[in-house]
């Protein structure tokens, strides 16, 4: 089912998502990858500030071409979410409240989105060139050298992102693969 | 009769089929792509489907790269053996066409100097070069960017010559079950059996460069690979990995001679974003 929703994401809004659900998410999100992901979690480790609060919010797994002139972005389409699984743990038991990306996730992450009520999108992998239109701004806020990498703010609007896991634990990954394998 | 052909103008082809493989995806692909649609059964896996169709519009109109992942440039070079390069090194002109292309082309620069120490060399080179002496006075060049979200998902399976037929079979079941929503399908699936380790990887890379109209001239390998597709879409897996029937628009086998002890299969996945684009000068 289609459904509207904001970010940073509410409690309300959570509840309310299934697996399978396709969602057009409006609001503000933060981008980040591989080494961002490495460089906040080691230092959360040596107990130093990271340079975005996770609470409430969604992280996108992305690393964008370069924008033209004029534009917010360049091509934007979600990357592999597993590559992130080590990481993501910590983050949601931080206040991280969803992810956007694509491919499956370790037991590990998906307990730890049961465990804090947290919700993991899947975006389509491959458009993001359909995908760099819904995005309306986009600002580099930490890690800058990181390039592709670095970690950004996004003001997004009706982002398209289907329901993979959500709140308690439904994986459309599982259960939709079965529905059509003969 | 020796042809003398400067590497300038391998650097200014390079440059361009880098931008044009990014933006403009080949008819054949965006014909497998649009074809598809019709053959999806899951309400879904059809909006993906279309999702990627509007995708590639935008990119043409627009300008955007189809995908984020403009990949790291496998070049392969098909060189004459009557031609004579001259104008400077070789790989230089090939790796400068990769630099300008990335560079003048807003794509990204997805390649790290280190596979270790991971600093990025900020122009997306060096490119991968697999190099070929071939009868004549041309040189059939393929630039053909790879995406690692399916590059990850590749696999090389060194089995024994008992497994046979059916063994390559679920060999490359495997891979594509395994791989499943990383890979973005739906896939096009390349496939090398036989020569030795490197060569069964180079072949299946190679294969992604065909045609999706074209098959294996070998009568038993064609049948393979329809076997394949079929059974490829019946795993469930579907466009965005979201459920469906359409997993794979294509498996391309190549095959070549090994050895008595061997039987060496590689699967390099693509996704649908197969890009490759040929010239020959």
């Amino acid at each position: 089912m289609d459904k509207y929703i904001q970010a940073p994401l509410s409690k309300a809004d959570i509840d309310s998502l299934e697996a399978g659900d396709y969602v057009y998410i409006s609001g503000t999100i933060f981008v980040a990858r591989d080494a961002a992901h490495k460089r906040m979690f080691e230092a959360i480790q040596k107990k130093e500030s990271i340079p975005m609060e996770f609470k409430n919010q969604i992280i996108y797994y992305m690393g964008p071409s370069p924008a033209r002139e004029g534009r917010a972005i360049g091509s934007a389409g979600p990357t592999t979410a597993s590559r992130m699984d080590k990481y993501t743990p910590l983050f949601l038991d931080m206040g991280l409240k969803g992810m956007i990306g694509k491919g499956k996730r370790t037991k590990e992450v998906q307990e730890a989105i049961v465990r804090n009520g947290a919700v993991y999108f899947a975006a389509v992998g491959g458009a993001g060139a359909l995908l760099s239109q819904k995005i309306v701004s986009s600002e580099v806020i930490a890690y800058d050298g990181l390039g592709a990498e670095a970690i950004r703010k996004l003001e997004v609007e009706y982002f398209p992102a289907v329901v993979v896991i959500d709140s308690k634990g439904n994986n459309l990954y599982e259960t939709a693969v079965k529905e059509y394998c003969t | 009769m020796i042809r003398e052909i400067n590497v300038d103008n391998i650097t200014e082809n390079i440059k361009e089929m880098c931008i044009e493989a990014n933006y403009y995806l080949s008819p054949d692909m965006k014909k497998a792509l649009k074809t598809a649609v019709d053959r999806e059964e899951s309400k879904l896996g059809k909006q993906i489907l279309d999702s990627l169709q509007d995708n590639l519009e935008i990119a043409e109109s627009d300008m955007i790269p189809i995908c984020q992942d403009t990949g790291m440039a496998v070049v392969f070079l098909e060189i004459g053996q009557d031609v004579h390069l001259v104008g400077g090194d070789l790989e230089d002109a090939v790796n400068k066409g990769v630099s300008q292309g990335y560079v003048e082309g807003y794509l990204r620069k997805s390649v790290v100097k280190d596979p270790l120490i991971r600093e990025n060399t900020k122009d997306n080179t060096p490119a991968v070069i697999h190099y070929s002496i071939v009868p004549g006075d041309k040189i059939k060049i393929t630039v053909a960017p790879k995406g690692f979200g399916s590059e990850n998902m590749s696999r090389v399976f060194m089995l024994k010559p008992a497994d046979g037929i059916e063994g390559v079979k679920e060999a490359i079941l495997t891979a594509v079950r395994d791989a499943g929503p990383n890979a973005c399908p739906p896939m096009v699936v390349g496939v090398g059996i036989g020569g030795t380790f490197e060569k069964c990887a180079g072949m299946a890379k190679k294969a992604l460069t065909r045609s999706m109209e074209e098959h294996s001239p070998i009568p038993y390998v064609r049948d393979m690979e329809e076997e394949l597709l079929e059974k490829i879409n019946c795993l469930g897996i579907g466009p965005g990995g979201l459920g469906g029937k359409i997993t794979a628009l294509s498996v391309n086998i190549n095959t070549y001679p090994t050895h008595i002890a061997g039987l060496p299969v590689a699967v390099n996945i693509c996704c649908h974003v197969n890009r490759h684009v040929t010239r020959e000068i």
